[in-house]
């Protein structure tokens, strides 16, 4: 007897050791080519929120379309770009980080957020020079998930021009339609922003009737109203309102 | 029984969705469209094939009290490394696909083989019994996907078949289609076709 428990820990521990290496070596050997990957997909949706290249596109034409992508750093409550790697500063890492994030009150977090990083990206796209839209990523709860998504504005800043989800867990044939491209293409010229530049721009039950309204999803309200919120809560003071103001000065190339 | 029944076995006369009834949760998840549902398959055809072959490997070293264990572990890994090349290589289909790689883990179909079949053959038989079932499983998956996206979004591996409405054609998609229930029905068919063809997979009342 005691020699069978021997034998079954052996055979435990060989096995575990055998598959551990497998896993891990998998892991780390492909990381950098999963890597290259995540920040590829984020840029081609990124293109496709704006309208830019289609969503079939190959990496060539990708990476072609983002030379006229001008990414910037800015500090939310001032609405001032600041310097840094663009490139690799990650968003929601910071977020977490206590030293970069800031807790976000409840009354305000239209988008069920709680925390956010001080510094967030942005982005202009350019055309010798001159900004033709703004893109906004923006992010907020659904009904089962936080839905990462692009918000892209005419140089106004309150007019849209066009919005792309790239990560969200909603459910496919409901809250999953807002991936829908008939759904999305509604979005474009919707007023985003009233005179007094406040957030106005909502998702309503059923068909939209103003400007500044968008049709629901139906069978997703919850969905419906984590993308109001989301809207809501980034375009206002709390979020990117301070930056558009600056921007709209014309203190922002 | 020959190498070649092992293989072609499950595809007809012992189908694992159709017989066995295993493995419905991911027919039901991932067939909304053919080519993720293509992906799945070579998935799970890979992952049963290999894991039956490791699991037939060391089963006269695994002491009974620990197999089931043991079999989880082999399973879980090779998904795991199924996974990461899935997101290595062709990233678009592992984000469509999402959680369902990793619950590949818990797909009846590679459980129920390395159990009843691995434990008791050699390696190489056990390997094309994994790559049989996997491709019994793949019958029914592409069949039911093929029908789902056809019907519910009015194309075929992405091109448009049926021109819709929303795109100013004629056919008014069927999102039923798009619902996991829509899944069952088919399968049902499947099954039902399957039955009226081999009448001795009916059950006996």
């Amino acid at each position: 007897m005691k020699s069978e428990t021997g034998k079954t820990l052996l055979v435990a521990l060989i096995l575990c050791i055998v598959c551990s290496v497998l896993v891990s070596g998998a892991a780390v050997s492909l990381r950098p080519m999963q890597q290259v990957n995540i920040k590829l997909d984020v840029k081609k949706n990124l293109l496709v929120a704006a309208g830019l290249i289609k969503s079939t596109a190959k990496r060539e034409e990708i990476e072609a379309a983002y030379k006229n992508v001008k990414p910037l750093l800015v500090d939310l409550a001032s609405g001032e770009v600041v310097e840094g790697d663009v490139e690799n500063y990650n968003q929601k890492k910071a977020a977490k980080d206590p030293k970069q994030n800031i807790m976000i009150e409840r009354s305000i977090d239209k988008g069920s957020i709680k925390m956010r990083a001080k510094i967030a990206k942005a982005y202009l796209i350019q055309e010798d020079g001159v900004t033709t839209m703004l893109v906004l990523p923006v992010h907020g709860k659904g009904l089962w998930s936080t839905m990462y998504g692009f918000l892209v504005l005419e140089p106004s800043t309150t007019i849209v021009k066009g919005i792309g989800y790239y990560a969200h867990g909603e459910t496919p044939g409901l809250g999953g339609e807002i991936d829908n491209p008939s759904w999305k293409a509604t979005w474009a010229g919707k007023k985003l922003l009233n005179d007094s530049f406040e957030p106005v721009l909502k998702v309503v039950k059923g068909t939209a009737k103003t400007d500044t309204e968008i049709d629901g999803l139906s069978g997703a309200t919850l969905t419906s109203n984590g993308v109001s919120g989301t809207i809501q809560y980034w375009l206002g003071k709390d979020g990117f309102g301070p930056f558009l103001a600056k921007f709209r000065e014309g203190g922002i190339q | 029984m020959s190498l070649k029944k092992v293989l072609f076995a499950p595809i007809t006369e012992n189908n694992p969705i159709a017989l066995q009834i295993l493995g419905i949760c991911s027919a039901l998840a991932v067939t909304t469209k053919l080519e993720t549902a293509f992906v799945m398959c070579i998935a799970v055809t890979l992952v049963t094939a290999f894991s039956n072959f490791f699991v037939s490997l060391i089963r006269n070293h695994v002491p009974s009290s620990i197999r089931i264990i043991v079999m989880m572990t082999v399973i879980a890994s090779l998904v795991i490394v199924t996974d990461q090349l899935l997101k290595a290589f062709v990233y678009d289909i592992a984000k469509s696909m999402s959680v369902y790689v990793g619950l590949i883990i818990t797909n009846c179909i590679v459980m129920g083989r390395a159990e009843a079949y691995a434990m008791k053959n050699g390696p190489i038989t056990s390997f094309i019994d994994g790559l049989g079932n996997g491709l019994g499983y793949s019958i029914v998956l592409i069949f039911v996907a093929f029908f789902r996206e056809l019907f519910g979004s009015g194309k075929l591996l992405g091109f448009e078949v049926l021109p819709t409405v929303g795109n100013g054609g004629f056919y008014q998609t069927n999102g039923m289609a798009l619902l996991a229930p829509s899944a069952f029905f088919l399968i049902g068919i499947f099954i039902w076709g399957l039955r009226t063809w081999k009448v001795d997979q009916v059950e006996k009342e």
